[in-house]
């Protein structure tokens, strides 16, 4: 009514022998995200088609006995806004999980609204580990990746791969802080040395003195501890500057999207980890064209983790022939995560999924032989090794 | 008919109205609409009244929103206690600005507010305890007179309360003798200075006021979404109040209520519509009020019905 309905087919609906225990035999997803902010190219619309798609994959291979319908709402990263939809999407419009949140600050806001009415989040865009750690929960499930798994792999793998001495390039605020602070005890751990570190303010525009101060240090890696817009300025400057490709970058939050938008001749040889690429095999290439066909796009590892999300979720609910959101979490929790996206991918009891993660190194523009053919995949992280190790955790769920 | 018994009348049915709206529409809409109509007539306070425009006055919503966060959260105080600091500690925040930024006038006033207004939300995305661009989250609603308030309908009642007490002080304030004063103020300031009125005093004063209510609505706002976030100490929460205050009609006791409404309304419902395009509609709103209606939507109204009574008693 109120919100943008993308009405689905409801023909399964018909069936007479409807299990009784999905409420009014129709399971109802929410996608809420940012349809026209700084992340709607990572997440956004692109979510919503992938959200589709899952679904009509399901139908084709489950033949479920029951509706599945989707509504969609832009978030406009506020706080207020999601959760004040949130709690509309659950209490009258009889959502039954609400998938996406990008910006972390939404994906708390509803995470709390979700528990509260016992109902499922999942969460695929949102980046910040608190979601699993301080305020993490028993209804919310982390999909696709957060910043430890993008900046301890990207850290990491670069050290080893000799990129022994290391200066940051930091968002002076708490996730640019965060982001610092995970990587260079990584650099340290490995061996590697950091030479220093410099803030910018947020956001920023002209990064040109905090450049040369990282030029000036004689790093061999500058880190990049900022995200979107930040980065994106910070690497166009970087090559402005011909800091690169003497020193190389390495981004600790990127997306393939912001390599598409800044093109291979300014982000060439930097390193970066992503939970998804497109061009990794027959699996990741199959979907990706048919997500390319509607979008015009390759999804990013968001888009991509959202329509895992979605299938695993709606594999759950058919098991267990119910929507009531314990029993469906116990058996998402229970069975592996086996699709394109994650192979024996496993949800952890601080609501963490765990994936491989992909150390990538961006190509040289001559080295790209068709369009979106942007990495190298370098390694694959181990998921055990990718993400924060439950030892570590600070979720209350975690008996220690 | 007189003019005040139609405003009663006016008000009996806007309460009626109030009390019955939640069977009919979301209440949890309706209490973000209430709080920011709440916020708007706290500005409105100031630039309709007082005739001064400050364009930082998100600062301090969303200081009393963090404060009221932290104080039901960490110190663990009771619901309305926990507003009541953040009130206070908005309106001692805005006796610390106002103090400043009411020694220059007209533009510099405006700057001065919002430049202090920035240093405060910077501060707020440095601190640690608002968790940065996360937010202040999982802020407890609590309980009041044993009914707990994560019922909606139970928290609905009480920002119903909180709006009309709040209401019925800008009310009387403005047609109390302060209230003229201020008036006066907006009016002439020479001349108020002439028959002897402390004037930075009183401008003060005014300031503090609608400082502590713009951080009434701010608390409120916390409890009813259980969070505070830096979306409400920014600038373009600043605007937006002006855009309500202007919509609505400046200088009229309802017009802030009105303007509010509508802007919230039409975020709410245009978001998912039209994405991006709202900021847009928003800003032809703007432009469009102040070409055709200047006195706002309220102030039109008013202005029309004078003329239909002028009309038919002539």
């Amino acid at each position: 009514m109120k919100l943008k309905l993308i009405a689905l087919a409801v023909t399964a609906a018909l069936a007479t022998t409807a299990q009784a225990q999905i409420s009014d035999k129709v399971v109802k997803i929410g996608v809420l995200t940012d349809m026209s902010g700084v992340y709607s190219d990572i997440a956004g619309q692109g979510t919503v088609e992938a959200t589709k798609l899952a679904i009509e994959d399901f139908k084709a291979q489950a033949k479920p006995d029951f509706a599945i319908e989707v509504v969609a709402a832009d978030h406009q990263n506020k706080g207020d806004v999601s959760s004040n939809k949130a709690r509309e999407w659950f209490d009258r419009e009889k959502v039954d999980v609400i998938t996406e949140l990008v910006t972390t600050s939404t994906a708390l806001a509803v995470m709390k609204v979700a528990k509260e009415k016992n109902k499922l989040a999942l969460i695929s865009g949102a980046a910040s580990t608190r979601i699993t750690n301080e305020d993490c929960n028993d209804v919310t499930v982390h999909w696709t990746y957060d910043t430890y798994a993008v900046s301890n792999g990207t850290a990491k793998a670069v050290v080893k791969q000799g990129g022994k001495s290391w200066f940051f390039l930091t968002a002076d605020y708490a996730f640019g802080h965060s982001l610092e602070k995970d990587a260079a005890e990584v650099v340290t751990a490995n061996g590697g040395k950091v030479l220093g570190a410099v803030r910018h303010p947020f956001p920023g525009s002209d990064f040109s003195s905090f450049l040369l101060k990282a030029q000036g240090s004689g790093a061999q890696v500058i880190g990049l501890a900022n995200a979107g817009a930040d980065t994106m300025n910070s690497i166009k400057q970087a090559a402005e500057f011909g800091v690169t490709p003497k020193q190389s970058l390495a981004g600790l939050l990127m997306f393939i999207s912001d390599i598409h938008g800044l093109g291979l001749k300014t982000t060439q040889t930097m390193y970066m980890t992503d939970g998804f690429y497109w061009d990794m095999n027959k699996e990741t290439r199959d979907w990706s064209k048919r997500y390319f066909d509607k979008m015009k796009k390759m999804p990013t590892m968001v888009q991509a983790g959202m329509y895992s999300a979605v299938m695993h979720y709606l594999k759950a609910v058919k098991a267990v022939g119910s929507d009531d959101t314990q029993k469906v979490m116990a058996q998402m929790k229970k069975t592996p995560v086996n699709d394109f996206f994650a192979k024996n991918g496993k949800i952890r009891d601080d609501g963490r999924m765990v994936h491989d993660m992909y150390l990538v190194q961006i190509k040289k523009p001559e080295e790209s032989k068709y369009a979106w053919d942007y990495y190298n995949v370098r390694a694959t992280i181990p998921a055990a090794e990718a993400f924060q190790p439950l030892s570590a955790s600070r979720c209350p769920l975690i008996k220690k | 008919m007189n003019a005040n018994r139609s405003v009663q009348i006016a008000y009996a049915i806007g309460l009626v109205l109030l009390l019955i709206a939640p069977a009919l529409i979301y209440p949890v809409l309706i209490m973000k609409v209430l709080c920011f109509a709440l916020f708007a007539c706290a500005f409105n306070l100031l630039l309709g009244y007082t005739g001064l425009l400050s364009f930082g006055h998100a600062v301090f919503l969303g200081s009393a929103a963090y404060i009221t966060g932290h104080a039901l959260k960490v110190w663990e105080l009771p619901t309305l206690l926990g507003i009541l600091v953040g009130t206070l500690g908005a309106a001692g925040l805005g006796w610390v600005i106002g103090s400043l930024a009411i020694r220059r006038q007209g533009i510099y006033f405006a700057m001065v507010t919002l430049a202090l207004s920035q240093m405060v939300y910077f501060f707020f995305l440095q601190a640690s305890f608002t968790g940065g661009e996360d937010g202040l989250q999982g802020v407890p609603r609590g309980t009041l007179f044993g009914l707990d308030l994560a019922d909606d309908t139970n928290l609905y009642y009480l920002v119903v309360a909180i709006f009309v007490g709040a209401f019925w002080l800008i009310q009387r304030t403005i047609h109390s003798p302060f209230g003229q004063i201020l008036k006066a103020i907006r009016e002439n300031e020479p001349r108020a200075i002439s028959l002897g009125y402390d004037v930075a005093k009183y401008k003060l004063l005014a300031f503090v006021l609608s400082a502590g209510l713009a951080g009434l609505a701010g608390a409120t706002k916390t409890v009813v979404f259980k969070f505070a976030t830096l979306t409400d100490a920014h600038w373009h929460t600043s605007g937006e109040v002006v855009l309500m205050t202007l919509l609505g009609g400046m200088g009229t006791v309802f017009g802030p209520v009105v303007g509010a409404t509508v802007i919230v309304s039409l975020q709410n419902e245009l978001a998912d519509k039209v994405g991006s395009l709202v900021t847009v509609i928003m800003g032809v709103i703007f432009v469009v009020c102040v070409l055709a209606f200047r006195r706002g939507i309220v102030g039109e109204s008013i202005a029309l019905y004078k003329r239909m009574i002028g009309e038919k008693t002539e």
